[in-house]
């Protein structure tokens, strides 16, 4: 159980809650140092957004940035990374072309381990992992990246219960509420300043083929027409601060988009925000191998009540 | 040079039997009869192990380690308390080339890959680990392409098949993966494993049944029923079976043997041997498309290119010379059929009895065939639809008939003849019994060796005016 003690310490929050999508196109086109193929570009109009959504967290101070990876992907139970450091070698299982990428990254296990307790206490399944051996996933890696390139500061990563898969998207969005007011009261709790990051695009169904140049933008659209109103209705609920309507929605746009909202990561961060009246910031939007991406921001830090 | 399968294995995708046998009854049971196929395979004289893995799922077509040593240590997503996999395997990079060249030459969509850390999937390492220690015996592993539908996992395996009977390999087919594959979602202790339902079980048992008895292509096409009852609906679907029936030439003899049926964390895990020996029991019932080339849509990044198959595709781009129907006393000729092969009218009329030439799916004008021809430019068997050559043929009738004052309702008989009685009498006699059918003339149904174009089905009618 965690050793904080609430009453003696500032109440921690949530500065800003984001969609933070994962494509590892993303970081193949940034040609940073820790990924290995090299690349002319391309996905601008959202590694633009991703440097907007950068500038704006720069001037907000925080200590820890949470994720949810709909590619750590558990059938039993919510894990959490359960050990400080992580270093190794992440390959795209897809796209090993384009993503081979030396992380270092380190973990708030006490934080992590706060909010396992509250989830548990609270009936859901949740397991620590600390088996040292285990590579971190490249959804974390490339949402850890394209927010905080230089990874100094620590993460709390929870995995992606397939409850969707399993039950239904109604049993989903049930989990992850309860994940999503845990997880918000236990960075209360701890004190701590806090950015949420659901790691996911929005409609998702992919090309299956690829260009022999992966970044050739001309060849880069939505999947279909459905995809893009599907996109198109989910963000204008974010712009006009509708954030319960995504959620009324969430089964008819999680079948219908095959949106990786199935992962639960969104409405897990609806709920820390504790579902936010408030327009959110779209940073930008864009395809990526026909899938819908949009980098979102609730800037909760400015909004009284926001998460509070 | 003779390659073969010289056999199959059903194995299952979780860690358990490897990390820790030892902490369930079932789990050892699996364990050991992974020793058992092991032990056989070795007996077998195999020198190539291929395995077909759930648990590496892909998007950009299937995709074919090619690395010839991968070397990692995995640990489990979901199961990661029970220990680490240390790995390295021995992989014929020069097989796995040639299967995706061969793919290719089929039309599927594939690439190897080849990368250091490359993250060999749970299912794999399971199977590699267990069944090939000492990597005495080099393999190939290939991952399930979330789309893949029947057509495309059956080429897949025609296009390893190609490759195995090229280089003259004794080939061991291997699908990794589970039977029911619903889970209990929250943790257990080993000793109160067991299989999630008894509905799962019982469907488990029944389709370990078919396998028994060597019936693999009855469960490869029960495999979408399977998959309603049993799977995690979102979960890769029940199609390692179509793979692996293909292998094995679509085949309902071979000689099973179930070597372990166990829980492992609620999913039904089994260790299957499949000999390709004959039985002599149950041949085949074959009601699904055999099909050799694939020709289904993967080419969605052009814009402008739509999903479905283009005119031009369909126009046959060989086949006989188009002819002007020749007039001549009673002769009857449509400029709404399309234009014969040779010199001949499209029906003559003697008395109040109206005969027409055989008659086949083409389009007048543009000559093309509603639902593809069977056959592409280069002589090569394609797909095709023959509900749409059946209905285009009696839409080119009603034409014929209607130049020549009759109408279908004055049908008196009807001979059809069929190129592939075999595939495609069901698909003819649907769209009969929706047109035709309804007027009640005689029926007479052939099957013939080829008609002149790249075409199905051709009828041949007698009328009154």
């Amino acid at each position: 159980m965690t050793e904080l003690v609430p009453s003696l310490m500032a109440k921690g929050s949530i500065v800003a809650g984001c969609i933070a999508p994962h494509p590892p196109h993303l970081v193949y086109a940034e040609n940073p140092p820790q990924n290995e193929p090299t690349s002319e570009g391309g996905w601008e109009q959202l590694r633009w957004g991703y440097e907007r959504l950068r500038e704006s967290l720069s001037k907000v101070d925080h200590d820890v940035l949470v994720l949810l990876s709909p590619h750590w992907q558990t059938y039993v139970g919510t894990h959490f990374l359960g050990l400080s450091h992580f270093e190794g070698l992440s390959v795209d299982p897809v796209f090993p072309n384009l993503f081979r990428y030396e992380y270092n990254l380190n973990i708030d296990v006490e934080l992590s381990q706060a909010i396992h307790d509250k989830a548990s206490n609270s009936g859901l399944a949740v397991k620590m992992m600390k088996n040292p051996d285990f590579r971190v996933d490249y959804g974390t890696i490339t949402t850890g990246h394209m927010v905080n390139p230089a990874f100094d500061k620590p993460l709390v990563v929870i995995s992606s219960n397939r409850s969707t898969d399993y039950y239904s998207v109604e049993v989903m969005q049930e989990m992850m509420m309860e994940l999503g007011r845990v997880t918000r009261e236990a960075i209360e709790e701890s004190g701590k300043k806090a950015v949420i990051l659901a790691s996911n695009s929005l409609s998702h169904r992919h090309f299956t083929t690829e260009t022999d140049v992966p970044e050739d933008m001309s060849k880069e659209h939505i999947a279909s027409h459905a995809m893009h109103l599907w996109d198109m209705r989910i963000i204008d609920y974010i712009r006009t601060g509708q954030a319960q309507r995504i959620l009324d929605e969430m089964p008819e746009f999680t079948e219908q988009a095959i949106a990786e909202s199935d992962g639960g990561g969104l409405t897990w961060l609806l709920s820390t925000l504790s579902v936010p009246d408030y327009p959110g910031i779209l940073h930008g939007y864009g395809t990526i191998i026909g899938t819908g991406n949009a980098v979102v921001e609730w800037p909760c830090h400015s909004h009284e009540g926001g998460s509070q | 040079m003779n390659g073969s399968i010289v056999g199959s294995y059903v194995v299952p995708v979780h860690p358990h039997p490897l990390l820790v046998p030892e902490k369930n009854e079932g789990w050892g049971r699996i364990r050991a009869a992974f020793d058992e196929a092991r032990n056989a395979i070795k007996e077998s004289g195999a020198d190539l192990l291929i395995i077909y893995s759930t648990t590496w799922p892909s998007i950009i077509g299937h995709q074919i380690q090619a690395d010839p040593n991968p070397q990692w240590t995995l640990v489990d997503h979901d199961f990661h308390d029970l220990g680490s996999m240390d790995y390295s395997f021995n992989i014929d990079a020069e097989f796995a080339e040639a299967w995706n060249e061969a793919n290719h030459n089929r039309g599927l969509q594939s690439r190897t890959v080849a990368y250091h850390g490359f993250p060999i999937d749970v299912g794999s390492v399971v199977a590699l680990k267990l069944l090939n220690p000492d990597n005495a015996i080099p393999a190939v592993i290939v991952s399930s392409n979330v789309y893949a539908n029947r057509s495309e996992t059956t080429v897949l395996a025609k296009a390893c098949l190609d490759v195995i009977q090229k280089t003259g390999r004794k080939a061991v087919a291997v699908t990794a993966m589970s039977m029911s594959n619903r889970m209990f979602t929250e943790f257990i202790e080993p000793s109160e494993d067991r299989i999630h339902s008894l509905k799962d079980d019982e469907w488990n048992r029944k389709v370990l049944e078919f396998l028994e008895e060597g019936r693999l292509e009855d469960v490869a096409q029960l495999s979408r029923t399977i998959h309603q009852q049993i799977r995690v609906q979102k979960v890769v679907t029940f199609k390692p079976m179509w793979w692996l029936s293909a292998m094995n030439g679509n085949r309902n003899n071979l000689t099973g043997r179930i070597l372990a049926y166990e829980a492992l964390h609620g999913a039904g895990g089994a260790v299957v041997q499949l000999d390709p020996t004959s039985t002599g029991m149950g041949d085949k019932e074959y009601d699904e498309d055999d099909v050799e080339y694939y020709k289904g849509e993967r080419n969605v990044l052009s814009a402008d290119e739509d999903a479905t198959v283009s005119e031009e595709s369909i126009t046959p781009s060989t086949g006989p010379a188009l002819w002007e129907p020749p007039e001549g006393k009673g002769a009857v000729n449509s400029k709404a059929a399309p234009k014969p092969v040779g010199m001949y009218p499209h029906a003559r009329q003697v008395g109040d009895l109206l005969y027409l030439s055989g008659v086949g799916p083409r389009q007048p004008g543009t000559n093309t065939i509603p639902g593809g021809p069977i056959r592409d430019g280069e002589g090569n068997p394609v797909e095709y639809d023959i509900k749409a050559q059946t209905r285009a043929v009696v839409e080119n009738i009603a034409r014929i008939l209607e130049e020549a004052g009759s109408s279908m309702d004055k049908i008196v008989d009807v001979t059809s003849f069929l190129v592939d009685m075999d595939r495609d009498f069901a698909g003819y006699n649907e769209v009969w019994a929706e047109t035709l059918g309804h007027y009640g003339p005689t029926r007479t149904t052939l099957a013939i060796r080829a008609l002149p174009t790249p075409i199905a089905v051709e009828m041949k009618v007698i009328a009154k005016i």
